[in-house]
């Protein structure tokens, strides 16, 4: 509602094109949109946050905030709106989480506002002052407190956090601290209130409760924050731009492409599953379009590891590959695997969805042989 | 002054609209509904909106029936027949991604749905004349899943 309600009201009259015969009727009419604009605005802002967090966010983070990757409500009473603003604007390149870009100023204030809510109190300010420390003394403190949650090189836990891919000895997925998202959310005062007071509900507990002195914290943070001048953790790394589909010409006729294809996909450990015409339950039986055939076929135990990795990926699957025949030509087509990592945001799939584009090219290949 | 009801009405429903905002190249949605009631929603939104479910994908009885440990996961294929027809010949680069579908999965007593917005294939497919198609399958998606998950 945020979006339209800035919407100019003579545009509203130019889509319905609606033409006036009275300039007093439209100067009313103005008056009256820009009115009901305004009073829609301001009540439905407050109210938006929860809409926008229910549509947005509440699939991963659950609807008190308890969800994956760190339960928002328990560190809210440490949190600055401005890391949660920063958060949803610049995302986890390749840890899922996206960047919400088409969201307004407005929309993304209104979820902030909202998240805050879940605790409730008034959320912190922190300076943005740089904090000094031991780089060398930072990274052993790093290897021995954090390393174990957060990886070697601060690469965050394994998994997606959803379903079959969430650790259940945890209930939270340690957050990846190297990754250019984090650092331009977080700055250093957060990351030290953090380390100093503990996230409650989780495995993160105060390190001054742990025996470390207020130098030794400052060590780690700047250890973290030198992550910034190193190369993007691999965790990080989403796969470049690439075509969003394979296409490989055939020689041969649709049928014989057809049979190839079915043949090429046994000789390289898939199952073949079935075979059916693109609008194959769309149009009554016998109605169908025979020039394109798609051909479905699996890897379980490779299925089964992709839904471990990130569930999402079943959306694209099983495999297929679409023979079809159009202007004498025929053509083998399939999704590029490698285009989903960067799709899914998530670089726990970059090897696997290698791996397939490979595995679509030979087939292709053989079938084209 | 029926004109003037017909733009009151034409304002409320345009702003009503404009609260859908998600990330721009996925969508997921999660459901306190389970899993059977959730799949019965969801292939109601879509046909209510003239679509055709096409197929239901059995994720889980594959991998089940192969001894793979999996809760219910399935993958429902939907299109408007004459739609794909005209897009397949026009726009044959297309045809990987039809149907369109959604992947529906449970976790638990709840039930999450994921799946590709179609306006994000504006970005893939840069062609203006499938702008149109792009953002009514990517508005008609918003509402189906905001229909499934605020359906109790």
């Amino acid at each position: 509602m945020i979006r339209r309600s800035h919407l100019p009201a003579c545009s509203i009259l130019r889509t319905n094109s609606i033409q006036f015969t009275s300039m007093s009727n439209m100067n009313i009419l103005i008056s009256f949109l820009t009115l009901a604009s305004a009073l829609f605005a301001a009540p439905l802002l407050a109210a938006d946050g929860a809409a926008l967090y229910a549509q947005n966010c509440i699939a991963c983070h659950g609807d008190h905030g308890g969800g994956i990757g760190v339960p928002l409500a328990s560190a809210q009473n440490l949190t600055p709106d401005d890391y949660i603003r920063k958060t949803i604007r610049n995302g986890r390149p390749g840890r899922v989480m996206p960047a919400f870009a088409s969201l307004s100023d407005d929309e993304v204030n209104a979820i902030v506002k909202h998240v805050q809510s879940l605790h409730g109190g008034t959320p912190p300010q922190y300076a943005h002052t740089i904090i000094q420390g031991n780089l060398k003394h930072g990274k052993a403190l790093f290897s021995r407190h954090c390393a174990a949650c957060h990886g070697v090189n601060g690469e965050g836990g394994e998994g997606t956090g959803v379903t079959l891919s969430r650790p259940r000895n945890l209930p939270i997925m340690a957050p990846a601290l190297h990754n250019p998202g984090f650092l331009a959310s977080a700055n250093d005062q957060f990351i030290k209130t953090l380390l100093m007071r503990g996230i409650e509900g989780t495995p993160m507990v105060s390190f001054l409760n742990a025996g470390l002195q207020g130098k030794d914290i400052n060590d780690i943070v700047a250890y973290i924050r030198h992550f910034e001048k190193e190369p993007v953790s691999t965790s990080a790394i989403i796969a470049g731009e690439v075509s969003p589909t394979i296409v490989v010409d055939s020689p041969y006729d649709l049928q014989t492409t057809v049979a190839n294809v079915k043949q090429a996909v046994g000789l390289n450990n898939f199952s073949f599953i079935r075979e059916q015409t693109l609008d194959d339950g769309l149009v009554a039986s016998g109605k169908n379009d025979v020039h394109q055939h798609i051909i479905y076929f699996c890897n379980f135990s490779l299925l089964s590891e992709a839904l471990r990795t990130d569930p999402r990926v079943g959306l694209f699957l099983p495999c297929r590959i679409t023979v079809v025949e159009q202007n004498g030509k025929v053509r083998m087509m399939a999704v590029n695997p490698k285009r989903l990592s960067r799709l899914f945001n998530n670089s726990a799939l970059n090897s696997i969805c290698d791996e397939m584009t490979k595995m679509y090219r030979t087939i292709m290949d053989d079938a084209t042989l | 002054m029926k004109i003037f009801f017909h733009l009151i009405l034409t304002f409320i429903i345009v702003n009503g609209l404009s609260t859908s905002a998600y990330a721009d190249e996925m969508s997921t949605v999660r459901s306190d509904r389970d899993f059977a009631e959730t799949m019965n929603t969801l292939q109601n939104a879509i046909t209510q909106r003239g679509y055709t479910v096409s197929k239901v994908q059995r994720v889980d009885v594959g991998l089940e029936a192969k001894g793979y440990k999996t809760d219910k996961y399935r993958v429902v294929f939907y299109g408007k027949a004459n739609e794909i027809a005209t897009l397949v010949k026009n726009y044959p680069q297309l045809i990987p991604f039809l149907p369109l579908s959604v992947a529906i999965f449970a976790e638990g007593n709840q039930t999450i749905l994921t799946t590709i917005r179609p306006r994000s294939f504006e970005t893939l497919f840069p062609d203006a004349a499938l702008q149109t198609t792009f953002d009514l399958w990517d508005r008609d998606l918003i509402n189906i899943l905001d229909e499934v998950r605020s359906s109790h």
